[in-house]
């Protein structure tokens, strides 16, 4: 028998108990749905922290100073004074798997311009922070090292600093005041948007560090560097030199406990996204636990469906059906509806991550990989689950199924 | 006329639980092309079981089975498939046609199973119906007909793939005198008319009449098989 007559007369099968049909194919459609929106969630979420990460720039170190101890009471990390700006040129200097080094010092401070105050970070950092964190400059210019030498007044700064101080306004080249100081607005930062914990990047006003250790905070010392490695593979060499060279500056004994600390991003990377595949796979096995039980149903539906026609099928058998004719026509209801209920499950799992993404505000991705696979199995769900009702149709004894009543 | 049938020496038992049941006892039969059989017995003499043997839907234990020549009592399920599909067309009592199905489609049924195209299909299927006298009714399903033209429909299906012989199992069993005469009419036209070797299974006398041989069934073994000069004169169809 030809495939089309097969399956058109599988489809008039169907269409004879519709309700029943849609009823069995709820099963595949709510699995196969739940399957890609549950994976679109765990795969934005993936994505989500990725862009996160990647946001706080990749390949990145943090060196912070060690805690101090002090009659026995251990301070916590970047509470003693050893990291120096000269740690830093070293790192540049020296080590071959270092690409961008960069001393960091922060505070927060009222900023006024005008008639209008805001209170920020202000963060006092070298030229090579641009490319470390990978800030796009929108408007002006960044720091640059002439800056650092003299000391300059002169301030980057954020959009949101320059939204809240100058509303509509051209904040380049105006004038802002820190704790007094008057610094002249250079360049203005590209948006970046928030961190993953929502803290909002573009809050920030970046100054020299050297105007921020003479002329805001009045200290020699630096309260972390950061690094970029020229690579992702390189990130560990260079955490070992950067460790070795500053052991040896800072003159620590082979005894002794480090008085600085290394921290890579990569590694609070790697956790954040195996935590998110992790998630991603449970709910991925919790939605095809519905496809299966969607199988079941239609395996049972299709075992109804066996019982009720017996006599069809021996009518069907005594007119020159084969038993491969038969098998194939049970085979291939159970197939369309899978096959069916997957392609509306599709719609409907992509509908409702979209609607997830718009309205939850959850950001969700939908791989068309997820699709092809989801439509697959679904197809060989109904394989699966249909082949035993089919088997059982085909093996029937003419005679019987005949008199079947 | 050629021999169409001949079986040896059949024997078929049927076990239920730990009783066995003979249904046939040695049988042996010639029916030549172009014959119309009676065959006549009580409930449990074994007229069903030889049906369901000739029709290629049950095997003897013992005893061979020749259609045109072949032994076929031992074919593959596959070939018995094959068999019913193309020299065999079945009638029943119960008219067996696909319910919710129109009567062009329950004729065109089994011509799906070798193979004819769409058109060629359609085209045989609304010949035979017309020839049954249903070229009017081709888009009633089963329950918008009578019993009688129901009946006609299954003879239209059994003819429709061109077969050399018809077994017909008490095809007037649900249908009253009248329609019953009419049926039996249409079996003798197509037995004389197209040449269509007709075996019918019957418990009424007067229905066999309407065959020129009658064989009669008891526990399992023939005890009559005569030709009557004398058959019911052909009615106006």
């Amino acid at each position: 028998m030809q495939a089309f007559m097969t399956l058109r007369i599988a489809l008039r099968a169907l269409a004879r108990n519709k309700l029943r049909a849609f009823l069995t194919m709820l099963g595949i459609i709510i699995g196969v749905g739940a399957v890609i929106a549950m994976v679109a969630i765990g795969e934005g979420a993936k994505s989500t922290i990725r862009a996160q990460i990647a946001a706080l720039g990749t390949n990145v170190l943090i060196v912070l100073p060690g805690s101090n101890v002090q009659g026995g009471v251990r301070a916590g990390f970047g509470n003693v004074n050893t990291l120096l700006d000269s740690d830093a040129k070293a790192m540049a200097r020296e080590l071959p798997s270092v690409a961008f080094v960069s001393p960091v010092l922060r505070r927060q401070d009222q900023v006024v311009a005008g008639n209008l105050n805001w209170g920020t970070w202000a963060q006092g950092v070298a030229p090579e922070f641009q490319q470390i964190r990978d800030w796009q400059v929108a408007e002006g210019r960044f720091l640059h090292e002439g800056d650092m030498d003299s000391a300059a007044k002169v301030a980057v700064i954020g959009q949101t600093v320059a939204r809240q101080l100058f509303g509509n306004d051209d904040a380049l080249d105006a004038v802002i005041r820190i704790r007094n100081i008057p610094f002249r607005v250079v360049g203005i930062l590209g948006a970046k948007g928030q961190t993953g914990q929502g803290t909002d990047q573009d809050d920030t006003i970046m100054i020299p560090y050297t105007t921020m250790q003479k002329r805001l905070m009045r200290i020699t010392w630096v309260q972390s560097i950061v690094v970029k490695a020229v690579s992702a593979e390189r990130v560990e060499e260079a955490e070992e030199q950067i460790t070795l060279l500053l052991r040896q500056r800072h003159r620590i004994g082979p005894e002794r406990e480090d008085d600085f600390n290394v921290r890579n991003l990569s590694d609070i990377a790697e956790a954040a996204t195996t935590t998110a595949r992790v998630m991603a796979v449970l709910l991925g096995s919790v939605a095809s636990i519905s496809l299966l039980v969607g199988g079941i149903g239609i395996m049972n539906i299709m075992l109804v469906s066996v019982t009720e026609r017996t006599r069809e099928i021996g009518i069907r058998m005594a007119v020159g059906a084969r038993s491969r004719d038969i098998m194939l026509q049970f085979l291939v209801e159970a197939v369309v509806m899978a096959a069916t209920g997957g392609l509306i499950g599709i719609l409907l799992g992509v509908g409702s991550s979209e609607v997830i993404k718009q309205w939850a505000q959850w950001p969700t991705l939908i791989d068309p990989a997820i699709i092809a696979i989801a439509f697959l199995f679904s197809g060989a769900v109904g394989v699966f689950f249909g082949f035993y009702p089919a088997k059982k149709a085909a093996n029937l004894d003419p005679i019987d199924a005949l008199r079947y009543e | 006329m050629s021999e169409l049938i001949r079986v040896e020496d059949v024997h078929k038992t049927y076990r239920m639980g730990d009783v066995e049941v003979p249904a046939l006892r040695g049988i042996n039969l010639t029916i030549e092309h172009g014959e119309f059989v009676a065959v006549m017995g009580s409930s449990g003499s074994g007229t069903s079981t030889l049906m369901n043997i000739l029709g290629c839907l049950d095997r003897p234990n013992t005893g061979k089975y020749f259609l045109e020549g072949h032994e076929v009592g031992s074919l593959k399920p596959d070939q018995w498939a094959y068999i019913r599909n193309k020299r065999i067309g079945f009638v029943f009592q119960g008219f067996n046609l696909l319910s919710r199905t129109t009567a062009l489609e329950n004729v065109e049924l089994p011509m799906m199973y070798n193979g004819f195209a769409g058109q060629e299909r359609h085209q045989r299927a609304i010949e035979v119906l017309s020839l049954v006298g249903l070229d009017k009714r081709l888009d009633h399903t089963p329950n918008q007909l009578s019993g009688g033209q129901q009946q006609r429909v299954a003879i239209a299906r059994a003819l429709v793939n061109r077969p050399s012989l018809i077994l017909a199992d008490e095809p007037t069993g649900n249908l009253d005198s009248a329609t019953s005469n009419e049926i039996m009419a249409l079996f003798q036209h197509l037995n004389t008319g197209q040449g269509i070797t007709i075996i019918l299974v019957t418990h009424e006398a007067d229905i066999a009449a309407y065959a020129r041989r009658q064989i009669i069934f008891r526990d399992g073994l023939v005890i009559s098989d005569r030709v009557s000069e004398q058959v019911i004169a052909k009615m106006e169809h």
